[in-house]
């Protein structure tokens, strides 16, 4: 399973990757593991939509589960991976690369003391698996 | 009790093997105070006197086989084919339960497939769930869909006077104590009142086709409105009149709902019966309610399955589209023999009886002294009558002659005080209808 | 195997039912309303009889072999329930017509509510829900309307135990609810501690399965509802397990203010390969008037000379109608055949016999399963199908390769608590040799999970159909059968 060193991660499984003021996010490989086979995703913010961390902004399912995709941080959507929708399998085999789901301009940098970094994450993931 | 296989001794083993004494011992968990309580009920019968018993409480009913029945509102007196019985007997279907194992269950599963193929025939729509539990719950269904389709933004339902009261009155137990406002139904104004209430608030507009009062309307117009505005647009269905009428996908219907009790479901005093639902395509991940795909098995072979489960309430909890967990699984097999029996030919003759015999009995009655046709629209199988007296009273008369008389429409519209709702399906020949028509006559004065 | 499609069998121009002429003088038709291109299959009665039969075949049902799905309560359906239901004077009567012409009708809808507030405690019953999740919406709306009747309008919360079936949680987010789940303790009870934390004014409820989906009959369970009725918040009894209850307490005494029933579990009405169920509800006094309507009142007592007369009316507060008419009318029918059969003391039969079952089946095969809850249990108890030392092995398998077997599997993956749960209900309508069949197959399973694996993954063998491919399924999503010749979307 693979644990990307450069990203920030949340506790509800999205990843972040920073560059700038402008992000990127997507959902964790451990969580596309547990969720199996994705079969349906679906991007609720379009392009200029402004939304809190926290906000609910994708939902996907897979054969046995449906899981909400929450904001890691607050922004502003530049763009959104339209192709997501017709390849969602994209999420199980690239979540990292190909299955990012959303770009935008981050609103507030102080933010960033809420994400995790990779130990940390992969700390949570340990626990969970223990349970 | 003949259910409970056990003997003494199979009972002596099984307890020694648990490691108790007597059955008694299993229950130490349940607080002793309230443990085994005399219950006040009646002693155990055997099957005849079962039988007896209950053959005398149907007998104290009227009941359409023996008495012509001329109530409809909702519920229809049609003929089932024998062939619909003796499948719904088949026990492999009817002591299955879900199918959610797909290698055993495949007769329920492909008997559901085959349901959603002929509802979507039968309403021009993309998509049909597995059934909700009646036409009414399947409206309050719909109105759940639009309001999550808006993601609870907008919080007004546009309902038609003229849909079934039950129905609206269901839908409004659902919302109680919701924000959600529902307007529309306050009177039997004409479709030009509904199109000046819909707006960027609404969520959804409601009518029913052929409406509670039986008349035919175009909804062309309606939906078009509906959809400048950004609200869905449902239908309420009756599922037969559509072997002859238009879809309502052609009136741009984004939701149809139905009762589908004429699809060869027995009158049973209300229920069970079957909540037909459809849509388009795209709001299928918003319908709640079982549906079935098609797919293949592991050694190649066509199957279907449960799909989109994800939606329900077995994995989302209190994310779920709906907490509904069942579908109507006998009724929807109901309706698919009697739809397959029947076939192309045989719903378009039974609907066009329907509709013969319903104009007949209306012109006939229309010609009494005393009584007028209300409506001066095209109707399906019903319509409406004013009558020189109270319904209620005029019903009284007509049990006197063994005739079942039509809806009292007083109780549910005012303005309709006096009139009579007239329901005449295939089952009613002309000599009953005649019968019918000479009784009002002779019971329009005292 | 398979078998074609029904549209896939049509041929134009056959027909299965020959109808009367038309014998009254014609009407023309609306121009503008007609239409032109009903698709429907056209087959004779033969061909219909032989697909739907052959349909049939691929099924598997109680009057097959043991159908062990847990909280299902899959017992057998007495075959006299279906000839009840299908006498003509229930069957042809229709829903509108006046009381005084359907006083059978109503007199059988009267008993069976006067004995399932008998069976449950309760002060009074609806019989209008449609399913037990029906029934539940009901309960919700009840508490809500309870509630804000005596304008306690800040009760948002309702609790639920984290071993409760999914339909607890939408029903109360469907009746506008927050649901906040609580954790079980380490012998699958309420966990105390946590409920006393969330017990506070903003409780409208406390959803409570009990037995509970473990099969375990909450050990707290005066506690929990002294704790609830302390903060002001009313119990909802999810009576989906009302089978192990039967004569043996109701809960009603427990103090339980709301009860669904499942008639198609619990009283013997079939599933139906999904439905109808019926699910009434029960409440106590002070919920009385709340009740769904229409219910059954003795208008008139009768005496000697005259018989009762009875009616539907709604209760004074009613949150009103949640189907339309009177509910399942046809299931209720069955329902009251076969409590009329089995009387007060087959009743306590019916739960002895479930108890008695499932916990003999429990220590039958807890050797070569794990049971996590290992304790008497009720009417149902849960196992593990995993092993640490069958890598690979999942509570799938196990219920795959029971089919190879002969039999439905158990209920698997829930509980959502117990990890690769199987759970298994037999209800009291197995015998031992029954019993001890089902046993010998789950213990020989268990030993080729360990010897020979590869038999379970690819399990089923000597079913129709294997494995279905669900991924394919939820991708093509392919919902109808559309005609090849008209390529429609």
């Amino acid at each position: 399973m693979s644990f990307p060193e450069d990203l920030k991660y949340t506790e509800n499984d999205e990843w972040v990757r920073v560059e700038g003021n402008k992000g990127t996010a997507g959902i964790s490989d451990y969580a596309q593991e547990h969720l199996s086979d994705v079969v349906y995703v679906e991007i609720m913010p379009g392009e200029g939509d402004s939304f809190s961390k926290g906000d609910p902004v994708a939902t996907i399912e897979s054969v046995k589960a449906a899981a909400d995709v929450y904001a890691p941080i607050s922004g502003k959507i530049i763009s959104v991976n339209e192709g997501l929708a017709d390849n969602p399998e994209l999420i199980n085999t690239d979540p990292y690369g190909e299955a990012w789901m959303i770009r935008f301009e981050i609103a507030d940098p102080s933010e960033f003391d809420g994400l995790m970094d990779v130990a940390a994450y992969k700390k949570v993931c340990e626990e969970r698996d223990r349970s | 009790m003949s259910y409970i296989p056990h003997t003494e001794n199979d009972r002596r083993e099984m307890l020694a093997d648990i490691g108790v004494k007597r059955i008694e011992d299993l229950y130490q968990v349940i607080p002793e105070e309230t443990r085994f309580p005399n219950l006040n009920l009646p002693e155990g019968m055997s099957e005849i006197e079962v039988i007896d018993e209950l053959q005398m409480l149907a007998e104290a009913n009227m009941e359409t086989k023996h008495f012509p029945c001329f109530l409809g509102a909702g519920a229809y007196n049609h003929f089932i084919p024998s062939v619909v019985g003796h499948i719904l007997q088949r026990s492999e279907f009817y002591t299955a339960y879900t199918p959610y194992q797909p290698e055993i269950s495949q007769g329920t599963l492909q008997t559901i497939f085959e349901y959603q193929s002929l509802i979507c025939q039968l309403t021009g729509m993309e998509a049909s769930n597995a059934s909700h539990y009646d036409g009414a719950t399947a409206l309050a269904e719909a109105v759940i869909l639009a309001t999550r389709q808006h993601r609870g933004r907008r919080k007004k339902i546009v309902l038609s006077a003229a849909i079934h009261p039950q129905y609206r009155e269901v839908v409004r137990t659902y919302f109680q104590g919701l924000d959600l406002e529902i307007i529309g139904d306050k009177s039997l104004e004409d479709t030009e009142a509904l199109l000046a209430m819909v707006d960027e608030n609404t969520a959804m507009v409601g009518v029913q086709y052929p409406d509670f009062l039986g008349r035919i309307k175009n909804f062309a117009k309606l939906g078009e409105v509906a959809h400048a505005a950004g609200a869905l647009f449902c239908m309420v269905v009756n599922p037969l009149a559509l072997a002859i009428l238009k879809p309502p996908s052609e009136f741009g219907a984004d939701i149809v709902v139905a009762e589908g009790q004429p699809l060869g479901i027995p009158l049973s005093y209300g229920g069970p019966y079957l909540g037909v639902f459809a849509t388009k395509k795209k709001y299928v991940r918003m319908m709640s309610g079982r549906l079935v795909g098609e797919t293949l098995d592991s050694r190649g072979q066509r199957g279907y399955v449960l799909a989109l489960t994800p939606r329900e309430q077995h994995i989302r909890r209190e994310r779920a589209s709906s907490n509904i967990c069942t579908n109507q699984g006998l009724m929807v097999l109901a309706a698919a023999v009697y739809l397959s029996v029947l076939g192309k030919q045989g719903l378009q003759e039974v609907a066009r009886l329907n509709y013969q015999k319903a104009h007949y009995a209306a012109k006939a009655i229309d010609g009494l002294e005393g009584y007028k046709l209300w409506s001066t629209m095209p109707f399906f199988n019903e319509f409406a009558v004013a009558c020189p007296r109270p319904v209620t009273e005029i019903n009284k008369k007509l049990i006197d002659y063994g005739i079942l008389g039509g809806f009292d429409l007083g109780q549910d519209y005012p303005d309709l005080k006096d009139h009579m709702l007239i329901a005449v399906t295939e089952l009613n020949t002309k000599e009953k209808i005649d019968d019918l028509v000479s009784v009002l006559g002779e019971v329009a004065h005292d | 195997m398979t078998e074609p499609l029904i549209f896939e069998l049509s041929s134009p121009g056959r027909k299965g039912v020959e109808l009367p002429e038309c014998d009254v003088p014609e009407t023309p038709l609306p121009k503008d309303l007609i239409r032109d291109d009903l698709l429907l299959p056209e087959l004779s009665e033969v061909d219909v009889v032989r697909h739907f039969t052959r349909l049939s075949q691929l099924n598997y049902g109680i009057d097959i072999s043991a159908y062990p799905l847990g909280s299902c309560t899959m017992k057998y359906n007495p075959k006299v329930n279906e000839d009840a239901a299908r006498l003509p004077g229930f069957a042809y009567t229709h829903p509108l017509q006046g009381p005084e012409e359907a006083q059978g009708n109503l007199l059988l809808m009267f008993e069976l509510q006067e004995w399932l507030k008998e069976i449950g405690g309760f002060a009074g019953v609806s019989l209008q829900p449609a399913a037990g999740a029906h029934g539940e919406l009901a309960g919700i709306m009840m508490i809500h309307a309870y509630h804000h009747d005596r304008k306690d309008d800040r009760r948002i919360k309702i609790l639920i135990p984290d071993s409760a079936h999914g339909t607890n949680p939408a029903s109360t987010a469907m009746g506008g609810f927050q649901s906040v789940e609580i954790p079980s303790d380490d012998r699958g009870n309420i966990d105390l501690e946590a409920l006393r934390r969330e017990c506070d004014g903003t409780v409208a409820g406390l959803m409570l399965t009990n037995p509970n989906t473990l099969g375990l009959f909450d050990e707290h369970v005066r506690e929990i509802i002294e704790l609830v009725h302390g903060c002001g918040g009313l119990m909802y009894g999810d009576g989906a397990n009302m089978n192990a209850l039967l004569g043996v307490v109701r809960p009603g005494d427990l103090g339980f203010d709301i009860l669904h029933y499942n008639l198609h579990k619990t009283f013997s009405t079939p599933h139906g390969g999904g439905g109808p169920g019926s699910g009434p509800v029960g409440v106590s006094e002070r919920l009385k008037d709340f009740l769904p309507g229409p219910i059954v009142e003795a208008v008139d007592e009768g005496d000697e000379n005259r018989p009762p007369k009875f009616d539907l009316i709604f209760p004074r507060k009613s949150i009103g109608r949640v189907k339309a008419f009177h509910g399942h009318f046809g299931v209720m029918v069955k329902a009251y055949t076969y409590l009329r059969m089995i009387g007060k003391d087959g009743l306590r039969a019916v739960a002895d016999h479930a108890v008695l079952n499932a916990n003999y089946l429990r220590v039958r095969i807890r050797d070569a399963y794990r049971v996590p809850y290992d304790r008497i249990c009720m009417h149902e108890f849960v196992a593990e199908g995993a092993w640490e030392d069958a890598p690979g092995i999942r509570a799938l398998d196990v219920a795959k390769r029971l089919m190879d077997y002969g039999y439905h599997p158990p209920t698997n993956y829930f509980p959502l608590i117990v990890h690769e749960a199987l759970m298994i209900e037999p209800t009291e309508t197995e015998s031992k040799e029954s019993l001890d069949a089902f046993a010998d197959a789950m213990i020989k399973i268990a030993g080729e999970a360990h010897t020979d694996p590869d038999v379970l993954h690819g399990a089923p063998h000597i079913t129709a159909f294997g494995r279905m491919d669900e991924v394919r399924a939820a991708k093509q999503l392919v919902l109808r059968y559309v005609p090849k010749e008209k390529n429609q979307i």
